[in-house]
């Protein structure tokens, strides 16, 4: 999933002030699952956010979609859009932009930072585990990301920094090469890192797209 | 000759090879580099030019190499993996060899936390594994890591790292094969104090014929102090300072203290240039350059062949 962190409180103040009517838009997917941005949060900030801003007379309403990140669901969005003159989004960055997309002539704030895309290790507790590069060698690598799990990003690892099984940059940060290879080890299967390993294809550095078989007829029509 | 490079030369003879190393400055102070490379001059084969070591921002690796150079010491350029994407790695490639540069050392490079900018992004586009390739690829096919041609390629004897230490151990003279098959010529090790496993990783590399294929130059840093072999012991990642080079350090007087590191690594030297599969040996004495003629001439390292 995407794990997602809310803003300090300051930061949000800060972005709100001077508007008059905010409606706080909450993401029932991703982000309220890593309890940073569904209905409970939205409650939550709104609560904070009315303490902090009574003052200032600002209003605070309240909406959690499906997901931010579908056109269907933020059309829901349309009878009340009206109302408000801005919007404050908990979801994470593919979301929040879908609905500035969806309602151009609205100021989107951000309410949540992105963090990255990860696991759930217990509640409330995230690992990132995939930087979306584009070409995945977990096969390789014994189902460990060198792009995610090495600081370095190697795909020759470990480097000489590797420190007793951790991290040169934290002894508390395992060594991503030295899991590879234990786990290769374990699996018979060192054969698949003794080979070099080609510098890598960087495609996540332009914006992309992906549309599956089948329907490149369908995103044609649409043009 | 795959660069013409003095230590190309010096190696190929069958001579025991011994480099140094500079550290640039931090800042433009050219006087303090070119006084740090005298020390050197007629002392080592070649020196390592680090490229913003510990992930300091330093004066270039290949422009304080062209000055070691002006000094009369052949400069090895170091380059790294943590500052540079691949085309400004081909790029610096081709203007230090056009500026006489001939020898290169590979490196990931530190990560960029330990520095004085733990904010900057990290480039790693491509690792030092996937940089002794491409500059194996520039030399001997005269093309690009893109595969366009070269119009000159730059004929650089190609270095690489090795940190025999590191666990898993067991790993690690395989991580060597792979440098070796990826193109480099030579290897620097990190430094030695632990000499039982450098011996055995001497060992399986010669089992594996890799000695036959690469000259290995461990790396020997004198102690200066019994709080800098503490500091090697326990701060360093990767590091590996056995118990017994602190006690034997302090066995002696504290005013000769630093003349027991140089002591220890005279000893050093002199069981590697006696192991088989050691072509020579990497001196790198942190920011203690002018101690280099003294190392240089206990070790038994003068004079330095001329090939």
């Amino acid at each position: 999933m995407i794990v997602a962190e809310r803003k300090p409180f300051d930061e949000i103040k800060n972005m709100v002030s001077g508007y008059k009517k905010i409606l706080t838009v909450g993401c029932g997917t991703c982000v309220a699952v890593c309890l940073a941005g569904g209905s409970k949060e939205v409650e939550t900030l709104n609560a904070e956010l009315n303490l902090a801003c009574g003052k200032e007379g600002i209003e605070f309403g309240a909406e959690t979609l499906e997901r931010q990140c579908d056109m269907e669901f933020l059309d829901e969005l349309e009878s009340r859009a009206g109302e408000y003159d801005a919007f404050l989004s908990m979801a994470c960055g593919a979301g929040i932009q879908f609905l500035a997309q969806r309602f151009p002539d609205k100021p989107v704030l951000p309410a949540v930072n992105t963090s990255f895309i990860g696991v759930n290790l217990d509640v409330g507790w995230y690992e990132e585990k995939c930087r979306a590069c584009g070409n995945c060698v977990l096969d390789m690598t014994g189902g460990i990301c060198p792009v995610t799990m090495c600081a370095k990003g190697l795909f020759n690892g470990p480097c000489g920094g590797t420190n007793q099984g951790s991290c040169e940059i934290d002894p508390e940060q395992p060594c991503a090469w030295f899991q590879i290879y234990e786990r290769l080890a374990g699996q018979g299967r060192l054969d698949q890192i003794i080979k070099l390993s080609p510098p890598n294809d960087w495609s996540n550095q332009k914006p992309r797209k992906v549309i599956q078989p089948g329907y490149e007829a369908r995103v044609k029509a649409r043009g | 000759m795959k660069s013409g490079s003095n230590l190309e030369k010096v190696l190929k003879a069958g001579h025991f090879a011994f480099t140094g190393e500079v550290g640039p400055p931090r800042g433009a102070n050219v006087e303090a580099l070119r006084e740090k490379a005298r020390y050197l001059k007629g002392m080592v084969d070649m020196a390592n030019i680090t490229d913003n070591q510990t992930a300091m921002v330093r004066m270039s690796s290949w422009a304080a190499s062209m000055i070691c150079m002006e000094e009369g010491v052949e400069p090895n350029f170091q380059m790294v993996c943590r500052d540079r994407n691949r085309l400004a790695m081909q790029g610096d490639i081709l203007g230090a060899y056009a500026h006489g540069i001939r020898n290169m050392l590979c490196l990931s490079g530190d990560h960029q936390t330990f520095g004085d900018h733990p904010q900057a992004k990290g480039v790693f586009d491509i690792d030092s594994m996937q940089l002794i390739s491409m500059v194996k690829k520039m030399r001997d096919e005269g093309k690009f890591l893109g595969g366009a041609d070269i119009d000159v390629p730059p004929k650089i004897f190609i270095g690489a790292a090795a940190n025999p230490f590191a666990e898993p151990f067991e790993w690690r003279v395989h991580r060597l094969a792979k440098k070796v098959a990826a193109g480099a010529d030579f290897i620097q090790t990190q430094c030695v104090y632990n000499m039982p496993k450098i011996r055995e990783w001497i060992r399986q590399a010669n089992d594996m014929g890799l000695t036959e294929k690469v000259y290995i130059l461990p790396g020997v840093t004198p102690m200066k102090s019994i709080g800098m072999a503490r500091y090697m012991q326990k701060k360093v990642p990767g590091m590996d300072v056995p118990e017994e080079i602190i006690k034997r350090l302090q066995g002696v007087d504290k005013k000769k203290v630093a003349d027991e590191g140089i002591k220890i690594a005279c000893e050093q030297i002199q069981e590697f240039k006696e192991t088989k599969g050691v072509a020579g040996v990497h001196l790198m004495p942190i920011e203690w350059e002018h101690k280099v003629p003294e190392i240089a001439e206990r070790a038994g390292m003068l004079p330095r062949p001329v090939v």
